[in-house]
């Protein structure tokens, strides 16, 4: 029977010709990944386990991203668990404010994953990297430890969704539009347990920051992981970015699913067709066109996270501002994803077009998207984010609302002081 | 035995502990704001051996290990669900928080109700309304897990193998 692309770089990683759905396993690890916030509770995990030094010190990845800067005492206190345990454990890849980015932004752009690499995070939105053919998916922090110890970790084989995209984005339209209707079209938990496979002949007009955007939010679905085809665009972007130790040398293997390949259900999306989309409060899928998101005023704007905080992004939210201002009243909040992100801000002129604009424009971090720090809501406020949750209490209050949006429209959004479209302006 | 809290569908992780609370990693203190966001008397109601019966795609959200962590920590023995999240699932059975999926038991146990489950078996009994639900039992892979206490245990005997 055939394969999947999921499945085929797990049977690889399993050391087997041939795995089915629902079949238990265990998988070598290429990268193992975990944050401020879950790589403590991993740490005591791994001790509890009797184990003493990691499987591989270039493979186990450490980011303080979600509350740093450290915001406060116990967030300095989380951060310092991290770094002692990379110091004793002599792990290459740690990264510290200063050179530390959202970690799901940063280790594409160092090249630690690489297509059909098998990968997991203590983070679920580890998916992301299914963009550049990989099979990553979140996991806990519990099995972040096993994999420290041992490179390895048990998965059930899922079954797959596929996504035949076909046709071209119309102007503005991006990939957080495409992936927000999908969710809209098949809820919160259409593909639990599952992959969700994107390929087609509209894949070209989708740019690597797209499908990251995309593969991101494949949780926001319930699935497993989500991973696209490798095409030219994916190989230069690992050309682009390759992994500069040269001791962890990193091999591409593409994989493409059997001609006989099983698929649960295939949809046909015609990405001409495809909207401005916007999720409302409080579920990811409930999701609306530009058109129908009617007068909502909002007191604040994101832009930023793991999933809108790419040069793409930051580049299409300049082009709305330049030479605009933040309504009245309104917070507008630009996070680059990593400081190499920061740093080409800042040369070419974007960051004065923000500041301008009356942007507060900041180092990376998570910071609001998880309602940490640097812009939490307050009772009754509403905010448009580029963020992929929008649950009860994410960014602040209880009683506070996010809507989720592109970087096209949460920066025109920012202009108008309500939901709307850069075309709007 | 415990008594029954209820609650609807896509019960996310952001809920069961928000992330203003993941300052910490002791299970006590994020027991303390344990579901605060939909019930905010759930942490001074909830006794030992009770019971969250709730819809669909249970624990969907972040890959935060607190939630299950709090969860278990408050007291409560077991999570009735049609569905839960795949993280959460995981991360339940790894840090050994009961789970047990029946769309039968989520329609018809009501909040408050006494009920008495068996992990073994799967068989759940609404004792208040005199009703035996059956859960799907576990695959073998996930039973050996539970029976080796959860990940840590099966870890550390994997590494003294492996040596
Ligand atoms: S940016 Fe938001 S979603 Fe992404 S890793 Fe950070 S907290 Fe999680």
């Amino acid at each position: 029977m055939g394969m999947t692309m999921t499945q085929k770089i797990l049977a690889s990683h399993a050391g087997l010709k041939e795995v089915k759905a629902g079949q238990f396993i265990e998988a070598d690890l290429d990268i193992v990944l975990a944050n401020d916030i879950t790589g403590p509770v991993a740490i005591k995990e791994f001790r509890k386990m009797g184990a003493e030094s990691i499987f591989d010190k270039n493979k186990v990845a450490l980011i303080p991203d979600h509350f740093t800067p450290n915001k406060d005492i116990k967030a300095a206190e989380q951060s310092k668990v991290l770094r002692q345990f990379a110091v004793e454990q002599n792990i290459e890849n740690y990264f510290e404010v200063g050179e530390m980015g959202i970690e799901h932004v940063l280790l594409p752009e160092k090249g630690l994953v690489v297509a059909g690499d098998a990968v997991i995070g203590a983070d679920s939105h580890t998916c992301t990297y299914g963009a550049l053919g990989a099979f990553s998916t979140g996991i806990g922090s519990t099995d972040m430890a096993a994999g420290m110890a041992r490179g390895k970790a048990w998965f059930k084989v899922p079954s797959a969704i596929k996504f035949e995209l076909v046709g071209k984005p119309s102007k503005w339209v991006s990939g957080k539009d495409v992936i927000l209707h999908i969710i809209g079209m098949i809820g919160v938990d259409g593909a639990l347990y599952k992959s969700m496979e994107f390929m087609g002949s509209g894949l070209k007009h989708l740019s690597m920051d797209d499908r990251f955007t995309m593969a991101n939010m494949a949780i926001e679905a319930g699935a497993k992981n989500g991973i696209f085809l490798v095409d030219e665009k994916t190989e230069e972007y690992m050309k682009e970015h390759k992994n500069k130790n040269k001791a962890f040398k990193k091999k591409i293997k593409k994989y493409e699913p059997d001609q006989d390949a099983v698929y649960d259900e295939t949809f046909v999306i015609d990405l001409s067709k495809i909207r401005l989309t916007i999720s409302f409060p409080h579920l990811p899928e409930n999701t609306k066109t530009i058109d129908e998101a009617g007068n909502i005023k909002i007191d604040q704007v994101i832009i930023g996270s793991c999933t809108n905080g790419r040069m793409e992004d930051m580049k299409i939210a300049a082009k709305i501002l330049k030479g605009k201002k933040a309504a009245k009243n309104m917070r507008l909040i630009i996070i680059p994803g990593t400081q190499d992100i920061y740093l080409e801000c800042v040369k070419n002129g974007y960051a004065e077009i923000f500041i301008k604009a009356g942007a507060v424009f900041s180092t990376p971090t998570c910071g609001p998207c998880l309602g940490g720090h640097m812009g939490i809501l307050a009772a009754g406020e509403r905010a448009v984010a580029t963020t992929n949750r929008n649950f009860v209490g994410r960014m602040g209050h209880v009683d506070s609302e996010v809507y989720l949006a592109s970087p096209a429209v949460a920066a025109a959004s920012a202009v108008a002081g309500k939901i709307a479209g850069p075309e709007d302006l | 035995m415990g008594k029954v809290f209820k609650y609807g569908e896509n019960v996310d992780t952001d809920v069961i502990i928000p992330a203003r609370h993941l300052l910490t990693t002791d299970p006590d203190a994020l027991a303390k704001h344990c579901m605060e966001d939909i019930d905010a008397e759930f942490a001074d109601k909830v006794r030992e051996g009770d019971i969250i019966v709730a819809g669909k795609n249970f624990g969907c959200g972040s890959s935060r290990e607190h939630a299950p962590i709090a969860i278990k920590a408050s007291g409560v023995s077991c999570v009735i669900a049609p569905t839960f999240a795949r993280i959460f699932y995981r991360n339940s059975l790894n840090t050994g928080m009961p789970i047990l999926e029946s769309e039968e038991a989520v329609q018809k146990i009501n909040a408050g109700d006494e009920v008495e489950v068996n992990l073994k078996t799967g068989e759940i009994k609404n004792i208040t309304k005199g009703e035996t639900y059956q859960a799907e039992p576990f695959p073998e892979f996930i039973q050996g897990l539970i029976d080796n206490n959860g990940l840590v245990n099966y870890t550390n005997q994997k590494l003294k193998e492996d040596e």
